[in-house]
């Protein structure tokens, strides 16, 4: 076997393996680890593909901050998974029916399927050759030119969601005492000191 | 042909390149997403209790997707599939961040992330 198939069977299978521990694993902390495992693979895959671009921005988006997140969050809560987990041997026939079901309608697509003629090449933006201008070079052209609006509209979505995140988690809790620099200012003499008038003697 | 100058440019660089005459085709990079997405499916009706594990699955599906988005882009030597994989990256990322900011919140208020008891909107 050549190496880059036995390259690419090693790294679909590792792929393959740490999805299924993904789905199946007791503690959940070792599915975001199993999770962190398949996009590394994933982003091996890429590179086989010579989407090099592509396959280190799912190392840094995925691994670097989604599979973070879920680690955060699962470590964060204080949840009993061995109770979510209960149902686990019940569902597996049906999952797994519905799963061989779902695979056996994708090999009938994929074995009836084919390209039209000449529809290799003729697509909206050629590849270029990868000895004169890399991936990433390559992409950026594309990118910052004939697919501006999308570009800036991933922009615009993945602000939404950090405002919305922001928003969702953002607590206003009671029994802190906050400073309130208006408040502070506004404070006038009158409202803090008294001065009062004591008879001699009579302070006591 | 296109496909072969791609693979002729992939070993260039790499002296890896996925190409055609490696015995590796787009059909193998394809089984592994039909695969790979079966598993993501196959995943939310395992665990349908625990919310974390469906989030994750619903991202091994993504990941599938991108896989096949890439992989169709290179054989067909078109650019588009590996921008709007980009785009796909970029969704699945802001749905993890309010999917799991929406679990927080909902944890802190009612001390549970079961799917079961997620329906108080039920009326």
């Amino acid at each position: 076997m050549s190496i880059p198939g036995f390259v690419f069977y090693l790294t679909s299978g590792i792929l393959l393996a740490s999805s299924v521990m993904v789905i199946s694993a007791r503690n959940p902390v070792h599915s975001v680890l199993y999770l962190i495992l398949a996009f590394f693979q994933a982003a091996g895959l890429f590179i086989l593909l010579g989407a090099e671009f592509i396959g280190m921005i799912l190392v840094i988006v995925y691994v670097g901050a989604v599979a973070v997140l879920f680690l955060f969050v699962v470590m964060m809560l204080d949840i009993n998974f061995t109770e979510l987990r209960q149902g686990f041997l019940s569902y597996l026939p049906v999952g797994l029916l519905i799963g061989f079901v779902l695979l056996g309608e994708l090999v009938l697509i994929g074995g009836a399927w084919q390209f039209v003629d000449g529809a290799v090449g003729r697509g909206v933006a050629p590849i270029p050759p990868a000895d004169q201008v890399t991936n990433a070079q390559a992409l950026g052209r594309v990118i910052y030119t004939q697919y501006i609006y999308p570009f800036q509209g991933t922009g615009i979505i993945l602000l939404i969601a950090m405002i919305g995140a922001i928003v969702l988690t953002l607590q206003h809790r009671q029994d802190v005492r906050r400073q309130d620099i208006g408040d502070q200012v506004a404070r006038r003499r009158e409202d803090a000191v008294v001065l009062r008038k004591v008879p001699t003697g009579g302070g006591a | 042909m296109p496909g072969d100058v791609k693979t002729r440019l992939c070993c260039v660089r790499f002296r890896l390149g996925g190409g055609r005459d490696m015995g590796i085709g787009l059909s193998h990079y394809l089984t592994v997403a039909a695969i790979l997405f079966t598993l993501g499916v196959v995943g939310i009706f395992l665990n349908r209790k625990n919310v974390i594990i469906i989030m994750m699955s619903i991202e091994l599906i993504l990941l599938a997707v991108n896989i096949n988005m890439v992989a169709f882009s290179v054989f067909l030597n078109d650019l588009g599939g590996q921008v709007f994989s980009l785009l796909i990256l970029t969704v699945a990322a802001a749905e993890a961040a309010i999917g799991l900011a929406i679990m927080v919140v909902y944890f802190r208020n009612r001390g549970t992330i079961a799917v079961e008891d997620i329906n108080m909107m039920k009326g």
